[in-house]
């Protein structure tokens, strides 16, 4: 799984999309404007994104307690 | 009114209380001071850079903004989100690089790497410059809050001055372990803050946060979208871009990673932080319904929204509860970034132009000049007429200069030589300092571009200029030592 971390690129495309590809003000999205909603959509889907990352990454484990000097 | 005072005042002695508690038991030198001894584990390292989301600038900025802009406000949300992203890949590293070498400072990991103390005392003095105004926006922050829970009685320069000197009081005795601490309370009391009148007053108004965004919508039909020119879509996605990139080269941010116990704590804060930040989400629905019921603020005063609604609709011990949250979400921070730019000047400046000054020496030399910067700051605060989301864009775009040094410095084979990143730094800074005073912007420079080209900000122009020289300067240098290198043998 080494290249995991290239997910991470998929919260910055989807976090513009919405502005780039529909900048207007309905439909309303979760109750607020169209482009607030999109942008609260996205941050809650970073923090599944990252969560996957993270649990995926080979570099998590290990490497950073031992390069304590 | 005294009501409201008493109970900011009491939340100030407070935060005092709580710094000096933090400081008991351990002696304060500068790994102490500044990183805390390294020895922060998830919970600290957590809040530390989690206080960095609510700020004054979050408070009042972004409920400011949402009630003068709309639709840029959003971008606070966005900024702070996928810059955690960029925190998981490049904190790590760092993290690693500055433990296994002792370093306690940005400028440090900079002259490290690139073997250049020059190098060191040009990121040194950016990162000053870059702080100014962030905390000229503390104190503006404070001021305001001062002013308006006096009920206008305490005027903007006097409150300027009380919030600028309590700040002060707070760093020379606190250090920050007291920030960290602090920290607990004001997050808190900012959540339940935020989350209160972010529900309370769309509702009492409009009966809903739905129903307040239609009331808006109707009111001002293009409040909520992006401009077609000026704050445009373009200004945002290189605005985001810009804040993203350059969140975690903030002097201040970048030495809160250094008191980490271990890696792995950036990476799991990655996950959480980005959640965190969504009682920002309340912030907006005060500004929104703000600018329909207490309409007509202008430029600067819209940093006042969030107050003049509360006031219109809370007995003064709610304004004063309410302030004092706001007190601590300028008091942390504005201890932070005092702290880093009086230990940047010291260690990174005046210890390289003076050889041989002792750790004890940088200390005493910091502590002197924290009220030399609050007398600075609190200058700006009192004189200055500048929205505060656009004294932070201002900082952002001196900051996000050294983010291409960086990152390639992390590389494995790092193309970028001393000089290419010294003089990447100079012209994207020179850049944005240029655009600043002259008041330029694309539109003007370049008024046949298209509407995306001139909506950019000035900052990612300055980035990419930066990068370009960088890359240039990188090449010829690296040729001329190779060469040099290959007639000394």
């Amino acid at each position: 799984m080494k290249y995991v971390g290239w997910l991470a690129i998929i919260p910055f495309i989807g976090m513009f999309l919405g502005p780039v590809c529909h900048n207007a003000v309905t439909p309303f999205l979760l109750g607020m404007p169209f482009l607030l909603g999109w942008t609260v959509i996205w941050v809650l889907l970073t923090a599944a994104i990252m969560a996957l990352v993270y649990r995926l990454d080979p570099h998590r484990r290990g490497d950073d307690v031992e390069d304590a000097p | 009114m005294i009501v409201a005072l008493i109970l900011i005042g009491l939340s100030a002695a407070g935060a005092l209380a709580i710094g000096i508690q933090a400081r008991s038991g351990h002696e304060m030198g500068l790994e102490q001071w500044t990183v805390g001894g390294r020895g922060f584990g998830q919970a600290l390292v957590f809040l530390l850079l989690a206080g960095e989301i609510y700020t004054t600038f979050s408070f009042l900025g972004a409920s400011g903004y949402a009630y003068g802009l709309g639709a840029p406000a959003y971008y606070i949300l966005a900024y702070g989100t996928l810059a955690y992203i960029v925190s998981y890949f490049m904190l790590p590293p760092v993290w690693r690089y500055a433990r296994r070498h002792g370093l306690v400072s940005q400028p440090d990991f900079f002259a490290h790497k690139y073997g250049s103390q020059a190098l060191g005392v040009l990121v040194a003095l950016v990162g000053v410059v870059a702080l100014v105004p962030y905390l000229v926006l503390q104190f503006t922050g404070l001021g305001i809050i001062v002013q308006a829970a006096s009920y206008g009685a305490i005027p903007k320069a006097v409150s300027v001055i009380i919030g600028a000197a309590v700040v002060t009081l707070y760093v020379v005795i606190s250090g920050v372990r007291g920030s960290a601490w602090t920290s607990i309370v004001k997050d808190a009391l900012i959540i339940l803050v935020a989350v209160f009148i972010g529900l309370y007053l769309p509702i009492h108004f409009y009966g809903g946060i739905t129903p307040m965004f239609a009331a808006v919508a109707a009111a001002k039909p293009n409040f909520l979208a992006f401009a077609a020119t000026g704050k445009s879509v373009s200004w945002f996605v290189s605005t985001v871009m810009l804040t993203a990139l350059g969140f975690f080269m903030w002097p201040h941010s970048f030495g809160a990673c250094y008191t980490a116990r271990d890696a792995n704590v950036f990476r799991k804060n990655a996950i959480l932080l980005p959640l965190y930040q969504l009682v920002l989400l309340f912030v907006f629905f005060v500004g929104f319904t703000a600018s329909l019921v207490v309409p007509g603020l202008k430029g600067a005063a819209t940093n006042m929204a969030l107050l003049k609604i509360c006031v219109a609709a809370f007995p003064p011990w709610v304004v004063g509860i309410i302030g004092a949250a706001g007190v601590l979400t300028a008091l942390v921070p504005g201890s932070l970034i005092m702290m880093c730019a009086a230990t940047l000047f010291s260690r990174n400046f005046l210890a390289v132009m003076r050889p041989g000054q002792s750790d004890a020496e940088t200390v005493r030399l910091a502590k002197y000049l924290v009220p030399v910067i609050a007398v600075i700051g609190a200058y700006f605060a009192i004189s200055g007429s500048s929205t505060i989301v656009a004294l932070l864009l201002m900082g952002y775009s001196f900051v996000t200069q050294l983010f291409p040094a960086l990152v390639c410095s992390l590389l494995r084979r790092n193309p970028v030589t001393a000089p290419g990143a010294f003089a990447g730094i100079c012209v994207g800074v020179g850049t944005v300092i240029y655009f600043t005073l002259e008041n330029q912007t694309i539109g003007k420079l370049a008024p046949g571009a298209p509407e995306f080209v001139r909506d950019l900000n000035i900052g990612t122009v300055a980035l990419l200029l930066n990068f370009v020289v960088m890359v240039a300067v990188s090449a010829v240098t690296a040729r001329a030592l190779a060469a040099a290198g290959s007639a000394a043998e």
